[in-house]
Formats: structure tokens, C-alpha cells, sequence
């Protein structure tokens, strides 16, 4: 990929919807923080292409979208969030993949009026006590996929779980997440070192646990390291996790040890509904690979966007936050809505890793929660 | 049920500091040899295991791949000695510090360039996959005790070229008294870097046995030199043993801490909270034990005086 | 006046001379990113009186400049939830007062390098290096899973600290206090390098036996020039908090560290004002460099070699022709 960086004006050529559609609102300027150098890179590149794709085939030339590379770095991000408001004057801003950059920049945008559509990230703080008006994720909350798959060890039948995750903020709401749907006992419960590559340690305590079920949220390279070596343990027990350490981007590195893992997700490639198998079928024309889920996510947000242009204009504030909140759009996952502290209300469904020719993917077995929406909405006050 | 677990966990221990040491002898017997202090030795551990995965994605052969590690690693190693690094020697800690810094820069995008942004697929082979029944019941990875094996191999085979072969006599001699082995007609330069492809080649080995079972990707190597870093420090910059002795030390300390800590914790607080505090704690007990044993002894364990 | 003097003139002109332009052509970005090169300025010359005058290679900065950073993301972020920060045996409330903030992060960092030193300058050389390195690190891992200030997470301050009379959130005016701290340091370190303190640090620096013969002693010189050199870069750390109003456990990390290591270097080690070109030119770079491509990291690699290996004497040693101050 060698797509220049700053594409100041990637005004995207076109004319023939622009006549069709004939409600136009005027157009919006976009400030796009994401992460597109360093380890992170993977997540933000398929936000953006997602993003990029939607804009394209709206074929809208009036929507801008400024792209900028926050090295994963909280500090970087809040000075291009401030470039971006002060210099390029964008009106609403979105991108960012980590919580911890959410919680950075967020706040401090939306006290300057200015929207944030998150494509990733979603905080306990920002859904809660810090919600804001103009923020609206399009994601999930952060223990969604968590209580999903909680739920779905319940329903399963498993007793005894023995559940994992990084000693960071979201690791912490993960293993809370899961136990607030899990009704069986805990095994036992691990905090591992954040950025952490060899798991024999944890693994042999699993193994001495007497669990029926394990459970563990370890996004990054920290998933791959830990279940290949489960994998090569020998201990056997079923795993389950959220989606994050199953998606098509990071499946190809774990290869046959995660064949059979069951991960909960409010997307997949085989979800079936139109919006998605056109979006899978041109993300696959275009950028040469299946989307992941941070594709589809990136793909949504830019849909909202426009949904929400095609309705208010941006300057018009009140107008434009209506237009958010009617979320009219054909989301990639299916039925989507807003709760009252703009989170979605969604299914969350439970996904089992498969070989499809060469390829290891992903296929719907089944439905974790339906119309889910976050524990945090009542504490949100706006 | 508990002792199990506990020999199971030392075995770990073991696992961890033999890969630890086949880091920290290159960077010991550069430091020893040259003087250098060399950043660059995480960057060479995550070429070893993309030269690793890339042959193994083509061949399907673990032994080519491994094959490949090295000899990545020590031919990266070779170019950068000659380009960069030997103009290194003759400067301070701080020229050498920034200069190899930089060069991690250039090697991770550099990577990230050619291998792109997702993390790469290397996996045991088959015929190194799944457990061995132990004594007393104990059930333990093939994969993870041919680590043992081979980690110890590669130090043994150190220690005896150090002790018995020509190259080591005059890597020691080099340790002692650069200009007299110079002035002895041996060609240092060459010394030099064949020293840097060696320590070069067992960070690549390191980084493709440790590959198999983690995640091969970008910037895998600047956590694993910063333990690397604490090893020879604790040991003793310069010298070998030294860096057998503090691997070890740092595997033991740094498993048995992640295990023990949060249990120790559990007997006078609430389980959450003992699993948070001694996580904490666990994460920082290697710099502990590095900080304790510079206190009592400034040049490390083995260090000269 | 010498060469020098004038181009460190020019150099401080400069720097002033961008953010009132930027401010008359509307780009108030640029001010904000000069901001940070006076912040990072700061943080270089703190670790510059330990590296170039004392000689102590530390690669632990981070570890001060996350100090600062905390205790103004911990006392704001009290004022700011109206929690009290220390109910008993006094209650302590929190502040959103900057010279309040900036004297607790000057006298926090200031005993946290008093005590890393205390305990690091038993080493010297390389094992100098990695004990700093490995208290840091020591730092990091803490503030990542120390729940009670966000953990990884970080902190966010939703208004920047208040200053008597000036409006911070308005980037000039937050500018101008960090360009007068700059001065202020400045003119202090410049102060201190002539006055016999410095002097004699120097000559430790060149050769500790001789200091001993007149009676001092090398070991309390270093503590002292680390203990004056942890609480500036503390200082820089509170101010880089308040520029991002955010503070998280990446203040504290090797990358850090790092980062304020090459800022002396590229301006050149041992000068008052080497830092200060050094963090400027580093700024330039990142912003320059970013927009060339995704792997501008290997442009950033590749100047900094240069610099090492054929710019001994950094930016100073370019201009002025001479490697060090003193000639």
C-alpha cells in the first residue's frame, strides 16, 4: 500500500448519484485519526479503507476526508485532533482504533462542538458518565463482545470457566463484561502482563484448574502468542473470546490452532443480508482481500455519515445530531439502532473459525444476545 | 497437585531463560568484545523470525526454516557491522545508544515494508507438536522442552568454541586487550564481524523458536532486548556465563513471580484485588531483581572488577 | 559576540517569531506544534545538565517526565471530579492552578531522581544506563496497572490548567508561559554551568580523581546535577500534559526515554541551547516526514545515523564548526 498520507483533498471523483439522490444537504469535511504505521497498523488501514469505500461509492465529491497517522501514540493523536479542528477546520471527526486515544481525544472534541463518530472504540466512561451529545459510536461498547460470549458459555452448558485478560482498563471491563452474563463458577481468573508473549505460565494453571471452558481476551499479537502455544499444551478445553483475536486479519498468523474456537462478533462476512454481501463482494474487488471486522465498522460509520448528510446539514447542529441518532442506514451487520447514550443496540452473534480452501475464516453458528445494548446507558445523563 | 504445577512452572522458567540467553550472548559477547552497547539486537531477533516464516510459508520444512533464521539474522547482522555499526566502536556509550536506535527505526518499517502490516504465520512442526507424559504425572509440551534442548545445545556449543577454538582465543584475547591481538597479526576487523554475525545468528534462532509459538510481527523484538538487557546487566556485561546464569535467573524470577505473586497476595486480600496488586508486582519484579543485584554488586554477578 | 551566541538568538527569535505568524495567518496548529518543541526543549535541557555536563548517561528521562505528567493529571483530575486528594491527617483538595501544579511536579520529580540516583550513581557506564532504564521501565509497568488513575488508559483533563490573568485554552497565550518557562530554565541552567557548581561538575565529568584532591566529592556533584536535571524534565512533563490535557503511561515508556536522548544529541551535548535546537529540528521532522509516507520512520532513522555518525556535535557542531562549547 502506497497511498500517500496526507490526502489533503481526497475529493472523490463523481456526478452520477449526486443528480440521483437529489436531497443533498451539503457536503461535510472529515478529520480521519487512525493508527497506519507501526505494530497497530493492520486495524487502522481497514478502518480507512472501509471508510474510503463507503464515501466512494456514495460517489459523493463533497464529502472530504483528511487522513492522518497517530502512531498509536495518545499524545499524537490529541495534537492532530487540534490541527484538525484548528487548521482544517473539519466538522466531524473519526478514526481512532484504541480506547485509551478515545478517551484522549473525545472528550476535548466534543467539548469544542465538534462530532465524533467512533468506528472502533468504545470506553465504559464515554458511555456512561462521560457521554456527550455529539459522540456516537458505531462499534460496540467495550464489553459487548464480552458479554456476548459470557452469555453464550452459559448457554453452551459450561459450569467452570477459567477466564484471562491484560492487567489494562479494557482487560478489566472484559472479565467483567463476561461474568456479569456467565452464570456458571469461575475456575479461576487471570491478569496478565499488557504487551505479554509467552502464556506457559498461565496455560499450566489452566491446565491444573479442573475448568470446562476457557475464556480470555488478548487482542493483538498477544491472542496469536497465546493460542498457538494453548494449541501446542496439549490442555484442550474449549475457548471461547470475543472477535478481536479471531478476525481475518490476525486468523492467517494463528493459523490450524484456532480451527473450532467459537468467538462472539456483531459482524461476519457471511452475515446475510444485502448491505453485506455487496460490501464484501466490492471490498474484495477493490482492496484485493476479505474485510475484516474493522472494515465493516469503518464501512458503516462512513454509511451513517452519509445518511446523516443526506438528511441535515452539518452546521446545523441540532438537525445533524437528529439525523445521527435515526442511524437510517443499511448497516453491513443488519438491524442497527441507537440506545439513548448513542451506542448501538445490535445482535451480538457467536462465530466459529472454519478453513474455507486455503483460507481460515469465520461462520455464523448462532446468536449470543439479541438487541443488545450496553450496561452503561443509565448512568448517561444528555 | 500444587507441586506439579510448580515443577511444571520452573520448566517454563527454565524455557524462558535458555531463549533469554541465546539473546543475551550476542549482546554480552559484543558488548565484551567490542565495547558496543547494541540496540539493534531486538531488530535482528525479529529478522531471524520473519526469514523463519517466509521459508517455512514456501518449503513447509521447520529444519529450513530454522536453517533460514540464522543465517538471515547473521547476514543482516554482517551488512549493518560493515555499513554502520564498526564505526561505532571507537565512540561513546551515548553515539552508540542513538545510532542503534536509529537503526531500529529503519529495520522495523524497513520489515513492515517488505512483510507488511499483519503478523506472519509460523507454526511447530508437526513432529514437535503436543505433550509428553513426565514423571509424577507431569504433562509438558514437546515443543517447549526441544526449546531446552536446543537452547542448552547452542550454549554448550558457545562455551566450548569460546573455550576451546581458535576464535574463541582471540574473542577472549579481544576481551582483554584489543591492540595487543591486533598488534599479534590477528585481523580484527574480520574478528569483529564475524563476532556480530554470530551473536546475530543466535538472536535469529531465538527469534524463530520463539516465533513458532507467539506472534511473529513488528516490533517483537524491543521487549525481548530490554529483558535481554536486564540478563547481562544482572550478569555481568561482557561475560558468557554471566549471561547463562542471569537468563536463567530472569526465566525463573519473572514465571515463578507471574504464578506465585498473585497467590501470596490472595492469603491476606480479596481475590480480585490479589489478582490486580500481584500482577502488578510481577510485572515489575524482574527490574526488582535487576536494581537489587546492582546494589549489592555495581558490575553484576560475574563482572569484572 | 561569538557565533554561537548569535545563533542562539536567532534560534530563540525564531521560535518566537512562528507562533506570532501562525496567529496573523490563521494556523493556529503551528503554534500549538511549537508548543511542543518548547516542551520537548525543556525536557532535553534537564536530561542535558545530567548528559552533557555531568556525563551520566541516563536512559531513563522518561521515568521524570512522567512523574511530572502525573502529578498534574492526579491533581487536576481531583479538582476536576471535586474529590479531595488526601482527606486525613490534612485535607488536601486538588488544584487546577498551574504554578501550584508546576511546583508539586518540580519537587515530585525532583525526589524521584533523588532517590533513582541515589541508588543508580552506585553504577557507572553502561550499567549507569541500563539501571535508569530499568527503573523507568519499573515506573511504566506500575502506572499501566495502577487502576486508580486509568491505567493504561491515561487520564483525560477536559480544560488546561488555569493561570492567573491569561486564557490557556486559547494556544498563544498557553504558548507564551511555555516560552517564558523556557527562558527561565534557560537562563538558570546557563546561570548554574558558570557558576562553581557547574564548574566543578565539569571537571568531575573530565576527571573525577582531580575533583577529589580538592576535597569534593564526584558522588554528591552527580546526585545534585541529577536531582536539578530530573525535576526540569518533571517540570516539561507537567507542561506536556497540559499541552495534550491527557496523560498516560506512554510519558514513561524506553521510546521516551529515547526521544529526549536524541533531542540533545541532534542539537549537540554540553550546550545550554543544544537542546533546544535539537527538539525543534525533531518536531520539523515528524511533521515534515509524516506526510512523505507511511515508513517515514525510516527517513527519521536514517537523518538521525547521519547525525551520529558524520555530525558529531549536533546542529551546533554544524554551524559552529567546533564540536563542543569550550572548544
Amino acid at each position: 500500500m502506497t497511498m500517500k498520507l496526507k490526502m489533503k483533498t481526497l475529493a472523490v471523483a463523481a456526478s452520477l448519484a449526486m443528480a440521483a439522490s437529489g436531497a443533498l444537504a451539503g457536503g461535510a469535511k472529515v478529520g480521519m485519526i487512525t493508527t497506519l504505521s507501526g505494530g497497530g497498523a493492520g486495524l487502522g488501514i481497514d478502518v480507512r479503507d472501509g471508510f474510503m469505500l463507503a464515501i466512494e461509492q456514495s460517489g459523493r465529491s463533497d464529502i472530504e476526508v483528511v487522513i492522518e497517522d497517530d502512531q498509536r501514540k495518545p499524545d499524537v493523536a490529541v495534537q492532530l485532533a487540534d490541527k484538525m479542528i484548528q487548521s482544517d477546520k473539519v466538522d466531524v471527526l473519526t478514526g481512532i482504533i484504541w480506547s485509551n486515544l478515545a478517551m484522549a481525544v473525545v472528550p476535548s472534541v466534543t467539548a469544542q462542538g465538534k462530532f465524533y463518530l467512533s468506528p472502533n472504540a468504545g470506553p465504559s466512561a464515554l458511555a456512561g458518565k462521560g457521554c456527550s451529545p455529539n459522540y456516537f459510536n458505531v462499534a460496540w461498547q467495550n464489553d459487548n463482545l464480552h458479554e456476548g460470549a459470557g452469555a453464550y458459555a452459559t448457554s453452551a452448558g459450561y459450569k467452570k470457566a477459567f477466564i484471562l485478560a491484560p492487567n489494562y482498563p479494557a482487560g478489566q471491563d472484559a472479565l467483567t463484561g463476561f461474568k456479569r452474563f456467565f452464570k456458571g463458577e469461575l475456575a479461576g481468573e487471570l491478569y496478565t502482563k499488557l504487551g505479554q508473549t509467552d502464556y506457559a505460565a498461565e496455560i499450566a494453571q489452566i491446565r491444573a484448574s479442573g475448568a470446562d471452558v476457557v475464556f480470555f481476551f488478548l487482542p493483538g499479537g498477544m491472542g496469536i502468542s497465546f493460542l498457538k502455544q494453548y494449541a501446542d499444551s496439549g490442555v484442550g478445553l474449549p475457548v471461547v473470546g470475543p472477535a478481536f483475536s479471531f478476525d481475518q486479519g490476525i486468523l492467517q498468523a494463528v493459523g490450524a490452532a484456532a480451527l473450532g474456537v467459537k468467538n462472539t462478533s456483531q459482524w461476519s462476512k457471511d452475515l446475510d443480508n444485502e448491505a453485506n454481501k455487496a460490501f464484501v463482494e466490492s471490498f474484495k474487488a477493490k482492496y484485493g482481500r476479505l474485510p475484516s471486522l474493522y472494515a465493516s465498522q469503518g464501512f458503516d460509520t462512513a454509511l451513517l455519515l452519509i445518511s446523516a448528510l443526506n438528511k441535515a446539514d452539518v452546521a446545523d447542529h441540532d438537525g445533524f445530531r437528529k439525523a445521527l441518532e435515526a442511524a437510517d442506514f443499511a448497516s453491513t451487520r443488519g438491524a442497527f439502532k441507537f440506545g439513548p447514550n448513542h451506542h448501538p443496540i445490535q445482535n451480538i452473534y457467536v462465530r466459529e473459525v472454519i478453513k474455507e480452501g486455503d483460507v481460515f475464516t469465520n461462520k455464523i453458528i448462532g446468536t449470543a444476545l439479541e438487541n443488545h445494548a450496553d450496561v452503561y446507558a443509565a448512568e448517561c445523563k444528555m | 497437585m500444587s507441586v506439579i504445577l510448580l515443577v511444571e512452572q520452573t520448566l517454563n522458567g527454565l524455557q524462558f531463560g535458555v531463549m533469554l540467553f541465546l539473546m543475551a550472548a550476542g549482546l554480552t559477547l559484543v558488548f565484551g568484545v567490542m565495547g558496543l552497547i547494541n540496540l539493534t539486537h531486538g531488530s535482528l531477533y525479529m529478522v531471524g523470525a520473519f526469514a523463519a516464516a517466509a521459508v517455512a510459508a514456501r518449503t513447509g520444512s521447520f529444519l529450513l526454516a530454522l536453517v533460514a533464521s540464522i543465517a538471515g539474522a547473521a547476514a543482516v547482522g554482517t551488512i549493518i557491522e560493515m555499513a554502520v555499526i564498526r564505526r561505532l566502536y571507537s565512540r561513546d556509550h551515548l553515539d552508540q545508544v542513538l545510532a542503534t536506535f536509529a537503526l531500529i527505526l529503519i529495520l522495523s518499517e524497513g520489515t513492515r515494508w517488505l512483510f507488511g502490516s499483519y503478523p506472519l504465520f509460523l507454526d511447530t512442526p508437526p513432529w514437535l507438536s503436543g505433550t509428553l507424559m513426565l514423571p509424577f504425572g507431569i504433562e509438558y509440551s514437546i515443543y517447549r522442552l526441544s526449546m531446552i534442548g536446543a537452547g542448552l545445545c547452542a550454549a554448550a556449543g558457545l562455551f566450548w568454541m569460546i573455550a576451546r577454538t581458535r576464535i574463541g582465543i582471540q574473542i577472549r584475547a579481544g576481551e582483554n586487550d584489543r591492540e595487543m591481538i591486533g598488534a599479534l597479526g590477528v585481523n580484527i576487523s574480520r574478528l569483529n564481524t564475524l563476532v556480530f554475525a554470530i551473536g546475530a545468528g543466535l538472536a535469529g534462532l531465538a527469534g524463530a523458536l520463539i516465533g513458532a509459538i507467539q506472534s511473529v510481527q513488528v516490533g517483537m523484538g524491543e521487549p525481548v532486548l530490554i529483558l535481554a538487557f536486564v540478563v547481562i546487566v544482572i550478569g555481568g556485561i561482557g561475560s558468557i556465563r554471566g549471561a547463562f546464569v542471569g537468563a536463567i535467573l530472569v526465566g525463573l524470577t519473572d514465571t515463578l513471580g507471574r504464578f506465585a505473586l498473585p497467590h501470596l497476595f490472595a492469603l491476606f486480600m480479596d481475590a480480585s484485588s490479589a489478582t490486580s496488586i500481584g500482577s502488578s508486582l510481577a510485572s515489575m519484579s524482574i527490574y526488582l531483581l535487576m536494581a537489587g543485584v546492582l546494589l549489592l554488586r555495581p558490575r553484576g554477578l560475574f563482572g569484572a572488577t | 559576540m561569538d557565533r554561537e551566541t548569535g545563533l542562539n538568538l536567532a534560534l530563540l527569535g525564531v521560535m518566537l517569531a512562528i507562533p506570532l505568524w501562525a496567529m496573523a495567518a490563521d494556523e493556529p496548529f503551528l503554534v500549538t506544534l511549537t508548543t511542543r518543541a518548547v516542551i520537548f526543549a525543556i525536557a532535553g535541557i534537564g536530561l542535558n545538565v545530567a548528559l552533557g555536563f555531568g556525563g551520566l548517561v541516563s536512559f531513563g528521562h522518561a521515568a521524570f517526565f512522567g512523574v511530572g505528567g502525573y502529578a498534574m493529571g492526579i491533581l487536576a483530575s481531583h479538582a476536576q471530579g471535586y474529590m479531595p486528594l488526601i482527606e486525613w491527617p490534612i485535607l488536601v483538595e486538588g488544584t487546577k492552578s498551574m504554578p501550584v501544579i508546576w511546583l508539586t511536579a518540580i519537587c515530585a520529580s525532583a525526589l524521584t531522581a533523588f532517590a533513582i540516583g541515589a541508588l543508580s550513581l552506585r553504577t557507572a557506564g553502561v550499567y549507569f544506563i541500563m539501571i535508569t532504564l530499568a527503573f523507568a521501565q519499573m515506573l511504566y509497568y506500575f502506572a499501566i496497572s495502577w487502576p486508580a488513575y486509568g491505567g493504561e488508559d491515561g487520564l483525560s483533563i477536559y480544560l488546561r490548567n488555569a493561570f492567573p490573568g491569561l486564557n490557556t485554552m486559547d494556544p498563544i497565550q498557553f504558548f507564551a508561559i511555555c516560552y517564558a518557562l523556557l527562558l527561565a530554565v534557560l537562563f538558570l541552567v546557563a546561570r548554574a554551568a558558570r557558576a562553581p557548581f557547574g564548574l566543578m561538575l565539569n571537571a568531575a565529568r573530565q576527571n573525577e580523581d582531580r575533583v577529589q584532591a580538592v576535597g569534593q566529592t564526584p558522588y554528591r556533584l552527580y546526585l545534585v546535577a541529577f536531582t536539578i536535571s530530573g525535576a526540569i524534565t518533571g517540570l516539561a512533563g507537567a507542561l506536556f500534559a497540559d499541552l495534550n490535557r491527557f496523560v498516560s503511561p506512554s510519558m514513561f515508556s524506553w521510546q521516551t526515554s529515547g526521544e529526549i536522548m536524541v533531542f540533545v544529541i541532534l542539537g549537540g551535548v554540553g550546550r545550554v541551547f543544544g537542546p533546544v535546537a535539537g527538539a525543534a529540528l525533531f518536531v520539523l521532522l515528524e511533521h515534515v516526514l509524516g506526510g512523505v509516507s507511511d515508513y517515514w520512520h525510516i527517513y527519521l532513522g536514517a537523518i538521525l545515523l547521519a547525525v551520529v555518525l558524520y555530525a558529531r556535535g549536533g546542529i551546533f557542531g554544524i554551524l559552529t564548526g567546533r564540536d563542543t562549547a569550550n572548544g
